[in-house]
């Protein structure tokens, strides 16, 4: 698996580069959250969720989040990649405040500056794994432009599925892939708009051991070759160990280690 | 794209958005054929309605009618001017119709109607309904030999001339059976009895001799006339022979008045009015003359029924040919009843039963004469309706007020109306069903919409994942709710065009369908014994359509936007926990 990523990695049109012109740096953050509250109403009563959470996310960082079910680590990614907002507390990215943007500029800034993969994949079951790749593209694009480029974007579509090692299941729908292929497909949808932060949600949970280990190493691939952000959600020690730093959440505040 | 893509897919992938399909589509299909067949049959009600009718009617309220037609004619020619095509004067009075069958004087209440048979033909489309064809370009009241459409049976000339030799070949045997019976009738009671036997033997003698010359002589056509006459005679002539001993003896010396009249009288009970026709015998000539013409609605003298093998018979009891009487008011007063004798000449079927059961034209100048009508000192005969016929187009009402506005109501005591004024009722009572009937129809494509409303909701709580998932790759909430309404508009649009098509096709063949039902059910649908016509009548009016169609996809797309907009809410994290 590896020596395949490797191997295609070396063809110089390879457009993962989210990295490319960004300062070398690391100092400036990518992506940060200042003292995030957030609770949810269950019934009558509050039940809070993260109680004053900071996170910062420098460029081409791996970084995992580890917590037991319940710490708040899932809703944290979910305000990280606004599809949820705080109830106070600031989200930045790229210096910018994200958290209190209008729905369509957070639509368009999750469309094409965040990639996200999920636990269960969320790949839509009437689309062949070509058209759940290509998914977002043809979200941001009209109907026309897209139908004008769609050669184009498709055979994108088609070398990243190749990369994360799909290239033989285009036409096939979601049911008929595996757990694993699922979420390779997932990450392929996650990348083809070039993003600059991939955020993947216990990307491992419903994977076995070895599935789990494969799909790691293509994030880990992603993140040394070509750059690439990530922030990955996840309960588990060992996987959260593969990663470049580890923030612990209990209880809905950051654990200092 | 996406949006597209999607309503596509899930249009594809869910079958129940087959049924919301197919929903429409028979709603819509439904509307189309109702409103069809609805259209079609107003239309021919119309044409029927107005068939006969002018467009305009001035008509006296009066008996007596309307004096000088000739000035009313002119100021009618000011106010209208060229909006006239044709106008002609008319006689209308209510009368009864009396015509023989088979003995018997059949009475039929009827609207006499005196018309010029030259300028008739301008107002109305009277003509076209009539069955010979050589009346139909231009109607006379006189006979015409032959040639009357269906349903009509041999008619004119040819029947005239067969039914009064037959009449003619009756009588004489009826008065040849007569005479024989009368002179045995002589020679038996001449015949000198002994006292022994008068009692029982004369009675014997008297009933052989009375039944058998009538056995002989009746024609076999006429069979109800013969057993009649035959047992009436014969106590007749039992009595007279139980009588004979008061009788002078001698039957040769006794006056002929005494016994044949009475006897005569008895047998034949149409020897009276028989011999009071023969009067005017004396100068008309049956065979090869004729009355003055009179033209007959179907329905008056005919009776429709349904023969055991299910074909519709038409029995005619008077047809062109036949003498009838009318009898109808003088215009004086008060009004006294005259009669005259007329020859139908034709019928006409106008397929209105109404009009087919009432109206019996005649020549205006025989009623306007009869009637009393001609003005004794200026000799300008008076006439009771006015009618008119206007340039296609011409706004009837607009018409009908500028002449009320010219013979005011309280001038003149005429009513003026347009054909549907006359009307008015049926066409109102029409038209409120057609649009009760839409109003109905359209409920249908409404509960159509409710199920296109449920089953959205369905699909959209089944796809709330997607839609989560479809938020998180930064779909905005509109494309998402578009989504659910291009699939409300597909669905809407494959519906209704399949609801088009189908009504369309339904239709076209609707008389072909109509009879492989019958053939399924044994039932006619539709009778012709009631209906007059033999195919369903279907108007597709193209606007029509196109509303229905348009209302469908309205209706799909409305019952749509509720689950769009839900969809378009779903907040995005739970969405995507929903499982």
């Amino acid at each position: 698996m590896a020596s395949q990523l490797q191997a295609l990695g070396s063809v110089p049109s390879l457009a993962l580069r989210v990295s490319k012109g960004q300062p070398e740096s690391s100092s400036a953050v990518l992506l940060g959250a200042n003292n995030l509250f957030k609770s949810y109403r269950k019934g009558s009563h509050i039940v809070p969720v993260l109680k004053g959470v900071d996170f910062q996310v420098r460029p081409a960082e791996f970084v995992a989040i580890v917590g037991q079910s319940g710490s708040g680590k899932s809703t944290l990614l979910h305000l990280l990649g606004t599809l949820d907002a705080p109830d106070s507390g600031e989200v930045h990215f790229e210096g910018k405040r994200i958290d209190n943007l209008r729905y369509s500029s957070r639509d368009q800034l999750r469309n094409r500056c965040f990639g996200m993969i999920f636990q269960s994949y969320h790949l839509l079951p009437e689309l062949s794994t070509l058209e759940n790749v290509v998914m977002p593209l043809m979200i941001s694009q009209r109907a026309l432009p897209y139908w004008w480029n769609r050669r184009g974007y498709l055979e994108r579509a088609a070398h990243l599925l190749e990369i994360v090692g799909l290239g033989h299941r285009l036409a096939h729908k979601p049911r008929e892939l595996s757990g694993g292929e699922m979420q390779r497909a997932a990450i392929a949808r996650a990348l083809i708009a070039n993003p600059r932060v991939l955020l993947a949600d216990e990307p491992t949970g419903n994977l076995d051991q070895d599935t789990g280990a494969e799909i790691l190493e293509i994030l880990k691939t992603l993140n040394r070759r070509d750059q690439l952000t990530i922030v990955m959600v996840t309960h588990d020690n060992a996987i959260a160990a593969q990663a470049d730093r580890i923030v612990r959440l209990a209880e809905g505040r950051v654990v200092q280690l | 794209m996406y949006k597209l893509l999607l309503s596509w897919r899930y249009l594809r992938t869910r079958w129940i958005a087959v049924a919301s399909i197919i929903s429409v589509t028979l709603g819509v299909a439904t509307m189309i054929i109702v409103n069809a067949v609805m259209d079609g049959f107003t239309a021919e009600m119309y044409n029927r309605l107005h068939g006969i009718l002018s467009d305009v009617v001035v008509e006296s309220h009066s008996l007596s009618g309307i004096p000088d037609p000739a000035w009313h004619q002119q100021q009618i020619l000011e106010v209208l001017g060229d909006d006239i095509v044709g106008m002609t004067a008319a006689v209308r009075v209510p009368a009864m119709l009396n015509f023989r069958v088979r003995g018997e004087w059949v009475t039929q209440q009827v609207m006499a109607i005196g018309i010029d048979e030259k300028s008739y033909a301008d107002v109305s489309d009277f003509s076209k309904f009539l069955l010979h064809p050589a009346n139909r370009d231009q109607l006379s009241f006189q006979l015409r030999e032959d040639g009357f459409d269906e349903p009509l049976p041999t008619s004119g000339w040819q029947h005239r001339r067969l039914r009064v030799g037959y009449e003619r070949a009756y009588r004489e045997q009826l008065e040849q059976t007569e005479r024989t019976r009368e002179a045995r009738f002589r020679k038996q009671t001449s015949h000198v009895v002994p006292e022994s036997l008068r009692f029982d033997e004369p009675d014997h003698v008297a009933m052989a001799s009375a039944e058998e010359p009538a056995k002989d002589t009746v024609p076999a056509d006429m069979p109800d006339e013969a057993p009649a006459a035959a047992p009436a005679a014969a106590p007749v002539a039992a009595d007279t022979a139980e009588a004979s001993p008061r009788l002078p003896l001698d039957s040769e010396a006794s006056p002929p008045l005494a016994s044949p009249p009475v006897a005569g009288s008895v047998a034949d009970p149409f020897r009276r009015s028989r011999d009071e026709d023969e009067e005017p015998q004396a100068v008309f000539d049956e065979m090869s003359e004729q009355h003055t013409g009179i033209v007959l609605g179907i329905a008056i003298a005919s009776v429709r029924h349904r023969n055991p093998d299910n074909s519709v018979m038409n029995y005619f009891l008077a047809r062109p040919g036949d003498d009838v009487q009318i009898t109808f008011p003088t215009s004086g007063q008060p009004p006294k009843a005259v009669t005259g004798t007329f020859t139908i000449v034709d019928c006409y079927q106008s397929k209105m039963s109404e009009y087919d059961s009432m109206f019996a034209f005649m020549p205006i100048e025989k009623l306007q004469q009869m009637r009393g009508m001609i003005d004794p000192e200026s000799g300008v005969p008076s006439v009771t309706s006015i009618q008119l016929k206007l340039r296609p187009g011409v706004d009837l009402n607009a018409a009908r007020d500028k002449l009320r506005a010219r013979f005011p109501t309280d001038q003149f005591a005429y009513r003026i109306d347009t054909w549907r004024d006359l009307q008015g009722p049926l066409l109102a009572a029409v038209q409120m069903e057609t649009t009760i009937l839409n109003i109905l129809l359209f409920l249908i494509i409404a509960v159509a919409g409710f199920g296109i409303l449920a089953t959205f909701f369905m699909i959209v709580v089944e796809k709330t994942r997607d839609i989560g998932i479809l938020k998180a790759l930064g779909a905005p909430s509109q494309g998402v709710m578009s989504i659910f309404l291009n699939y409300g508009l597909a669905l809407g649009v494959l519906g209704s065009g399949m609801g088009m098509v189908l009504g369309l096709l339904f239709v076209t063949f609707i008389n072909e369908i109509a009879s492989v039902i019958e053939s399924m059910l044994g039932q006619e649908l539709f009778d012709p014994t009631v209906y007059y016509f033999q195919k369903i009548p279907t108007i597709i009016n193209p606007l029509m359509v196109v509303w229905v169609v348009a209302g469908a996809i309205v209706i799909a797309v409305l019952a749509s936007v509720l689950p769009s907009l839900r969809a378009a809410r779903l907040h995005p994290v739970e969405a995507l926990r929903y499982e």
